[in-house]
């Protein structure tokens, strides 16, 4: 049961990150997109045998997976703290190496014909096989400490890969933007971190997640305000999990992220980078579900699911195509959330678990589908706008079919992925809160309508006069498509439940068949409606406008939140609280040690007039002293 | 010994001298005019020396004997002085005391 | 002659040889070769010491002691242990790299050299030494070639500049050289002689009124050196003005002497003092941390950014000091370690970059990274580093330093504690406005199009401290144990 060779799987990309980065100007492009795309298929094929054999070869100890860790240390905080390196294999963890393989791998091969003729081709082989790494990296690691390494390491990739069009201003801004909100919230996920290692004594995830362990037992030991410490650390937690998966309020930074090339966006902000705040919450889930009887886990509820219906209704207002997949990750990222957030532990309660597993695996599938696909669109048109697009199922069939798969599938369509795990998460939430059912299929049907909303507009429709006339896309990065159109099918008939699960015991989940109906048919009403709104031109957009009036505007301005931080940012902390420190320094710190000087200067201006350089002065000063010390001479011998 | 002068008026005498020449010493602004002030001080400490030997020593000589060194040691400080006022005319064509101050801030 | 003493006698070798050099060329090899002898000297410590501890477990090893003033009880007392061996390396390393980056200094170059080389000497020797007086001295000897190297070789106002850094590190060691007095005039209290070796003073009790009153004067004395708010001003003027190697020189390394007399004089000493005073000067350098850093947002200058962030960077070694126990005191170490080579490779980059461009005006410069790549990478990597990222020596520091901070369960520790975390994002912010400002974007200026390309001393310069950077963020494990190992005799007197 060795699994010490899964250390390859990210150490490959790193490889190949840095033969291209030290050599990017040596290689020919051509060479460093096949490069790149043999290292992710080496790792992408030792995902896929890490996963056959641990779920197929390893026994189940009395039917419980086994997590099986591999690590040694890499620095020592005291005695007895440490962080260690190395190596977690359990349900999750591999299932996310291989998502995160297989989408990387697809990205890459998407690339090559993507990016063909951009200068900086090699560049971006070498920034994505260091995401690739830092993200297999945060997928396998067995501590706090080693998930935040890479955590911080990811954010870097994806600073370097949002600015990849580094002369762009807006994409300069955007990469900033992104690795600063980031980082705020990942100040709060240190702070989680630390207070957990010093209360707990340990930063191991198995320790920590043992429900019959130490830590879980007691931890209502120290408290705080009312809470538990660890409570408190797995709110800090969460934040930072918030911040990276662009969970509200923390979510300004997903839409700007788009100045990326599409290939990125795909592989980042869709599939792989923004669920690492839900892989976390997954990964320390028994401490969410037992601590303070789930405290922390409902405060997960509610964030991710306001965040799906915020994120949905301003998708349905955005004209850019990205931003309206952008959006829709971030709905779809807030049910991920939500259904961990109503999860229980054992048995048929973990159903939430296993659906925000589940959904985490079909999303990555269909929403790295839409992403490429636009990206083909885009590549065509030239152009983000869907004001620019129509009738496109006349010029690029293979995009047209793959986005409609990848359409029904998001839109929770039988037999396409997204329906098996929408329902599950559903169910879950059914289970737990009546309110957030409702949210979950409200936003059910809302993302029918915006996602065919999108497909209408661009696929279907009169328009002819394009400037260039479009084309399909070179293989290249058809084939990507349809492997995840085809993926977009199957994924959903995965009996996950037997392999990934809150307790790590399999069960068998079974169809709620009322609810998925009622699921099925809300998302039946939210395409008709799209179709009946925008197959062809119609007035009914214009008078929905008018009709939502003033909350049309502000979902169109994305509730100026944008507006908000820029405010709080920039007129406050840069204004008000930055420049002020810099003038206090200069002018009332460093005034008073110039101020010493100056003063030293005046006051020996003042006394040196005793110099005056006439003897007669300097006579009168020698007897007057000497009179002065005879006084006080004979003053003293008188006593 | 006097008659009918007592030893005080004489040592007010010499006081107001040495006083005199002190103030002459710090306030004059020609060099010469300290000269002359820095001898008034001198000859107010011969005569202090005669009068205190005469009148309260009077059996003793050596007050007036030393009255006659301070007169020595005055006359050999004041070729000195202007010795040393001559070479300093020679540089700066001047005998006040204002054109000396070459040495201050 | 002992290896320590060699520290001390090849610089000084050096700079006779230099006394001997005509012209530039000369000079420069003579000064590279002397550093290149220093740095194969301190990497063969690190080894010689390896060895050593695993046989010898006094607190110091290779230690020497002379004689020197009988009546006063001066000696000449030399000894090493981990943290001094960490800390000569990192001298001897950005010595060298110093010297390669002033590789074309034309302007009095044989002057320059010996002033950089006599910087050195007293910053070797005050690593070596376990004297109080003798540490004195070479303290001196190291803070006053700072007023001709900025004097004579800076830019912009820089007699102003040096002036005041002069002055006011000569105020610190004025209350200083109270507070080493201090120390001396109490080191018989238990019946001994007066003395002024350090080992010998540690094991006697000093009264704690005594405590009282000289603590605080020797950290201030010290920190001030360190960039203690609010004595810190004389470090952005002076880094300003100063030229690129004597920036790197000091920024890098002097003010490390801050925080190394600090955990050796002032707290090995004084513990009791120490515990009492601690609350004042946490304020001050928690202050300073997020001061320094809320300070550089706004800055336009390259250099006073970078002087901001050390100020930032540094507050931290002495809030890691503050915290009185061992993990944040590694933290410490390693800061100053992995702040020494960061901010080195910052005012070499700068440096460059002002020798191409003559405007360190953030605004005026743009898009060199189409220009100039090979130092623009360098920069967004150093950036990276400086704000904390895993990776780099930057990360290992600042998380030793967080969770010994952390240990301390009383709200005034937690709030100071959260106050320094949150720096981390304000760092975050203007390295990466730099880096979005004069590094990304269009080129702004029509003749920053064509600028000269590295050197092959430029680079080298650049890898000797880019290479320690990587591997202290790599792989920390082994040097933050023997850190470690070399704290526990410190740290008794503190733990009670």
């Amino acid at each position: 049961m060795n699994f010490s060779y899964t250390i390859l799987i990210p150490l490959i990309p790193f490889v190949v990150f840095l033969l291209l980065g030290l050599n990017h100007r040596r290689i020919k492009p051509a060479v460093s997109g096949y490069i790149g795309v043999l290292g992710l298929l080496a790792s992408a094929l030792l995902s896929y045998f890490t996963a056959y054999k641990y779920f197929f070869t390893v026994p189940k100890l009395e039917g419980v997976y086994q997590q099986i860790t591999h690590k040694t240390v890499w620095m020592n905080f005291t005695d007895t703290l440490q962080i260690d390196m190395g190596v977690l294999i359990d349900p999750i963890s591999v299932m996310m190496l291989v998502v995160v393989s297989t989408i990387s791998l697809v990205v890459h091969i998407y690339s090559r014909g993507y990016m063909k003729g951009d200068p900086g081709y090699t560049k971006f082989f070498a920034f994505l096989a260091l995401f690739t790494f830092s993200m297999l990296g945060l997928v396998l690691a067995t501590n706090l400490f080693q998930i935040y390494i890479f955590w911080e390491l990811v954010g870097v990739s994806s600073f370097l890969l949002i600015g990849y069009y580094y002369t762009k201003p807006a994409a300069i801004i955007a990469a900033k933007k992104a690795f600063i909100v980031t980082r705020f919230a990942d100040l709060f996920f240190l702070i989680g971190i630390i207070t957990i290692g010093f209360y707990t004594g340990t930063f191991d995830f198995e320790t920590l997640n043992n429900p019959a362990g130490e830590v879980i037992t007691n931890w209502a030991s120290t408290s705080f305000m009312g809470l538990s410490v660890l409570t408190w650390a797995l709110i800090l937690i969460f934040i930072g999990g918030a911040g990276k998966s662009a969970m509200f309020p923390l979510h300004i930074w997903l839409p700007d992220a788009m100045e990326g090339p599409t290939p990125v966006s795909a592989l980042i902000h869709a599939a792989t980078m923004v669920v690492a705040g839900v892989y976390l919450v997954a990964r320390l889930f028994p401490m969410y579900y037992f601590i303070e009887d789930g405290f922390a886990l409902n405060i997960v509820a509610y964030v991710g699911g306001f965040s799906s219906l915020f994120a949905a209704i301003i998708a349905i207002t955005q004209h850019d195509i990205k931003r309206v997949l952008a959006f829709s990750t971030m709905s779809q990222i807030g049910y991920m959330m939500m259904a961990l957030g109503v999860s229980g532990y054992d048995g048929h309660e973990g159903v939430g678990y296993m659906a925000s597993m589940f959904h985490l695996f079909t999303h990555a599938m269909f929403k790295a589908l839409l992403f490429l696909g636009a990206g083909s669109v885009i590549h065509a048109v030239h152009s983000n706008m869907m004001g620019d697009m129509g009738n496109l199922k006349k010029y690029m069939p293979i995009t047209n079919i793959t986005f409609l798969i990848a359409a029904f599938a998001i839109a929770g369509v039988p037999p396409f992925a997204g329906f098996w795990s929408k329902d599950e998460i559903l169910v879950a939430a059914f289970e737990h809160s009546k309110v957030l059912y409702g949210v979950g299929l409200f936003v059910a049907g809302l993302t029918a309508f915006y996602m065919f909303r999108l497909y209408f507009s661009i696929f279907h429709g009169k328009k002819t006069n394009y400037e260039h006339t479009p084309h399909e896309s070179p293989a290249s990065m058809t084939f990507p498509l349809l492997f995840l159109a085809v993926m977009s099918i199957v994924a959903g008939f995965i009996p996950f439940s037997e392999y990934v699960t809150a307790n790590k015991v399999p069960f068998e989940a079974h169809l709620n068949y009322p609810l998925a109906a009622i699921a099925v048919i809300t998302g039946l009403i939210g395409i008709i409606l799209a179709y009946v709104f925008y197959k062809n031109p119609t007035e009914y957009p214009a008078k929905c406008r008018k009709a939502f009036g003033s909350f049309y505007k502000w979902a169109y301005a994305k509730f100026y939140w944008d507006e908000i931080y820029f405010f709080i940012t920039r007129k406050i902390i840069f204004n008000c609280i930055s420049q002020p420190i810099a003038w206090f320094d200069k002018n009332v710190v460093d005034a008073f040690m110039e101020g010493i000087g100056s003063g030293t200067i005046q006051v020996s201006e003042k006394t040196k007039k005793i110099q005056s350089g006439r003897f007669q002065d300097y006579a009168m000063a020698f007897v007057g002293g000497a009179v002065v010390i005879a006084i006080v001479l004979i003053y003293i011998f008188k006593n | 010994m006097i008659l009918g002068v007592s030893i005080y008026e004489i040592l007010s005498l010499t006081t107001i001298l040495f006083f005199i020449g002190i103030y002459g010493f710090v306030t004059r602004k020609n060099l010469i005019s300290v000269l002359m002030s820095i001898e008034l001080i001198l000859n107010a400490t011969v005569i202090n020396f005669v009068v205190i030997n005469k009148y309260m020593f009077p059996d003793k000589l050596e007050g007036a004997v030393f009255g006659i060194f301070i007169i020595a040691v005055a006359a050999a400080e004041t070729a000195l002085a202007i010795a040393i006022i001559i070479n300093l005319y020679r540089q700066i064509t001047s005998v006040e005391v204002e054109d000396t101050t070459t040495l201050k801030y | 002659m002992d290896i320590l003493s060699l520290f001390v006698v090849v610089p000084v070798i050096t700079i006779l040889a230099l006394f001997f050099s005509k012209g530039l060329k000369q000079s420069r090899m003579i000064a590279m070769i002397g550093s290149l002898v220093q740095l194969a000297m301190a990497i063969n410590l690190v080894f010689a010491y390896v060895k050593e501890r695993a046989v010898n477990d006094a607190i110091m090893v290779f230690t020497r002691d002379l004689v020197w003033f009988k009546e006063f009880n001066i000696h000449y007392a030399i000894g090493v242990d981990g943290i001094s061996v960490a800390l000569l390396t990192l001298t001897a390393i950005v010595v060298l790299a110093g010297v390669f980056i002033s590789w074309m200094m034309d302007d009095l170059p044989k002057e320059f050299f010996v002033s950089l080389i006599v910087l050195a000497t007293g910053v070797y020797g005050f690593f070596i030494s376990i004297d109080l007086f003798t540490m004195f001295v070479f303290y001196e000897i190291a803070v006053i070639p700072m007023y001709l190297l900025i004097g004579i070789w800076g830019t912009g106002p820089k007699e102003h500049s040096a002036m005041k850094l002069t002055l006011m590190l000569m105020g610190a060691s004025a209350v200083l050289l109270v507070g080493i007095l201090g120390i001396y005039f109490n080191s018989n209290a238990d019946g001994g002689a007066l003395t002024f070796n350090i080992l010998e003073i540690a094991k006697v009790n000093i009264p704690f009124e005594a405590q009282k009153l000289f603590f605080p004067l020797t950290f201030i004395g010290f920190a001030v050196l360190g960039a203690l708010f609010p004595f810190h001003t004389w470090s952005p003027d002076g880094h300003a003005s100063a030229p690129t190697a004597v920036s790197m020189l000091h920024a890098g390394v002097l003010m490390k002497l801050g925080g190394y007399g600090v955990f050796r004089v002032a707290m090995f000493l004084l513990p009791e003092g120490a515990m009492d005073w601690s609350w004042f000067f946490i304020i001050l350098s928690a202050t300073g941390v997020i001061y320094g850093a809320l300070g550089a947002v706004r800055q336009n200058d390259l250099k006073y950014i970078n002087a901001y962030s050390s100020v930032s960077h540094l507050g931290m070694v002495l809030f890691a000091l503050l915290m009185l126990n061992k993990t944040a005191w590694n933290g410490a170490i390693l800061q100053s370690l992995s702040h020494g080579f960061m901010t080195a490779l910052f005012f070499a980059l700068i440096g460059m970059i002002y020798g191409r461009t003559h405007t360190r005006d953030v605004h005026k410069l743009g898009g060199l990274l189409k220009v100039i790549p090979f130092i623009s990478v360098v920069y967004v990597i150093a950036g990276m580093a400086s704000l904390g990222l895993p990776g780099f020596s930057g990360f290992v520091a600042e998380m030793n330093i967080f969770v010994g901070a952390f240990q301390h369960t009383d709200m005034f520790h937690r709030v100071a504690t959260i106050v320094s975390i949150s720096a981390i994002v304000v760092t975050a912010v203007y390295i990466l406005r730099v880096v979005g400002l004069m590094l990304m974007g269009p080129v702004k200026n029509e003749e920053f199009k064509n600028l000269p390309t590295v050197r092959w001393y430029e680079v080298t310069g650049i890898l000797l401290l880019l290479i320690p950077i990587t591997a202290l963020g790599v792989a920390p494990l082994w040097i933050s144990d023997m850190i470690m190992e070399s704290i526990q005799p410190f740290i008794q007197g503190v733990i009670q």
